[in-house]
């Protein structure tokens, strides 16, 4: 406890001169944040009131595509995923070497964010929603695959031992004695990612990977504020509708498991 | 049904299984044709090779984290300031409301659109950066902050208020110690999801490492992609480390 007392304050002291210089490094001078906050005033009684510009149908058009990527990017993530948490899960694969290195190729594709996937594959495979479904599914496939290996490892042993002592083989045990434990987690777990997948399938279109992102930025460059935040509304509209839905089906499949 | 939308969404998204195979094998050409050649017999002039950049990467790489540090902190500290009007159980329904609605907006406007916006109003560089993280750190964490004020015991709270204390006087010391752990752990745990936030920001021009990495990719370097790349996830993964580490011994040292 005195080792506590003694070393908080200069802990304090220590992080907040850190703090004073990263703001000094970033130039926060006082004349540049007053500016700033008058010029995002003025941006902000730009953006009143919000407008459609006349292309309602092309802007609703792209959101629906960032919908659908967010959609199949969770689809294939979760199809992708579950097999490889089954490599993953303790009390599935014994040999310690291979879950070693599963589970860093988990962490591989999580620590590296949905946007420069994006990056990555807008050049590889060419612009296009294509390139956001596959730049969204592969950080999530290691999310999934963490999460579903917890899960699965949590699940009750006696199912599975009651399968195989019926003489049912060990990929039979698997499905009938593990997957069916966990599925109602899986399932809430995929009906979360799809929320995130929604957020960030909305600025995947920033680096030319489809969706309304693109209609975004493109309205930020040449200044059309009213309606940037026209897109933004949209966007949150989208975001709260998805929440809404994706809560009602949680609570309906944890009402039925 | 589900069929359905999986049917309508890859028409939207025009996706089709003869993309999708004759997508991949480009994408992993791609991924191959980023790795490095690194033979065993000359491996650290290789590895040189490869990490040429490394010093001024390894600027950016600091620059990304003090992005997100100072990002957190101050979002942190607002978030502070505005969870405990945002508690259900410490003050009236209509304030409760109003703040609430606020930390939703800050949260769910993502970070990369205020980015954009704050590039235009305060200029290129990480400035605009953190205070796009710091905008949506104080609308997440205010939340969470809430949702642990609200689970502490009022007693403490009450016994100040027998004794005379303000409203904020009751916050500070009724409140606020019980609900500590927590909100260190999630500031920690925040600060984490910032960092890998902060690594991308520097694509539409907000500083950091991701316009390093967004140059690479324009200009198809290669090898400088999947250096920078190693080099973020080596970082991501240390950050990850030391603040699980930090996190559980402020749970542990709480119990």
């Amino acid at each position: 406890m005195t080792k506590l007392r003694l070393t908080t304050p200069l802990l304090f002291t220590l992080l907040f001169l850190l703090l004073l210089g990263g703001l000094w490094r970033m130039d926060a001078s006082s004349d540049r944040i007053l500016n700033g906050i008058m010029k995002l005033g003025w941006l902000v009684a730009l953006m009143w009131p919000p407008s459609a510009g006349g292309v309602l149908p092309e802007l609703l058009v792209s959101l629906m595509e960032s919908l659908a990527m967010a959609f199949l990017g969770t689809l294939l993530a979760a199809l992708v995923a579950l097999p490889l948490a089954l490599l993953g899960a303790g009390n599935i694969v014994g040999n310690i070497f291979l879950r070693f290195s599963v589970r860093r190729l988990y962490d591989g594709l999580r620590g590296i964010d949905t946007l420069i996937w994006a990056l990555i594959f807008v050049s590889a495979v060419g612009m296009g929603p294509f390139a956001g479904i596959l730049a969204l599914a592969v950080p999530d496939i290691g999310v999934l695959s963490k999460l579903f290996s917890e899960a699965l490892e949590t699940a009750d042993k006696r199912q599975v031992e009651a399968v195989r002592a019926s003489g049912a083989n060990r990929v039979l045990a698997v499905r009938i004695g593990l997957i069916p434990q966990v599925a109602p987690i899986i399932l809430s777990q995929i009906l979360y990612t799809l929320e995130s997948n929604a957020r960030s399938s909305t600025v995947l279109g920033i680096v030319g990977a489809g969706g309304i992102g693109l209609a975004l930025s493109d309205r930020i460059r040449i200044n059309n504020w009213d309606e940037v935040a026209f897109i933004i509304l949209l966007i949150l509209v989208m975001v709260a509708a998805i929440d809404w839905g994706s809560r009602k089906l949680r609570m309906k499949i944890i009402r039925a498991a | 049904m589900l069929a359905i939308a999986i049917a309508a969404s890859a028409w939207i998204g025009e996706v089709s299984i003869a993309r999708l195979v004759r997508g991949l094998p480009l994408a992993a050409d791609y991924v191959a044709g980023t790795l490095p050649r690194l033979r065993l017999d000359h491996f650290l002039a290789d590895l040189a090779h490869w990490m040429w950049g490394v010093e001024d990467w390894a600027l950016l790489l600091a620059d990304t984290l003090l992005i997100a540090y100072v990002g957190t902190v101050l979002g942190g500290m607002i978030a502070l300031l505005l969870s405990f009007p945002a508690a259900a159980t410490l003050a009236p329904p209509w304030i409760v409301t109003i703040i609430r609605r606020a930390l939703e907006l800050m949260r769910t406007v993502p970070t990369l659109v205020l980015a954009l916006i704050f590039v235009y109003a305060f200029g290129l560089g990480a400035f605009a950066g953190m205070l796009a993280i710091a905008v949506h750190t104080a609308g997440s964490l205010g939340k969470l902050f809430a949702e642990e004020h609200e689970n502490a015991s009022l007693t403490q709270m009450e016994a100040v208020r027998a004794a005379g204390g303000t409203w904020a006087a009751q916050m500070r010391f009724g409140i606020f110690p019980q609900s500590l752990p927590g909100v260190l752990s999630y500031g920690l745990l925040r600060f984490e999801i910032n960092v890998r936030e902060a690594s991308v920001l520097g694509i539409v021009g907000a500083g950091g490492i991701g316009e390093e990495l967004y140059l690479a990719v324009r200009q198809f370097e290669y090898q400088d992609i999947s250096a920078i790349l190693v080099l973020i996830l080596v970082t991501v993964a240390a950050i990850d480390l030391l603040c699980g580490r930090l996190r559980r011994s402020v749970l542990g040292a709480a119990t």
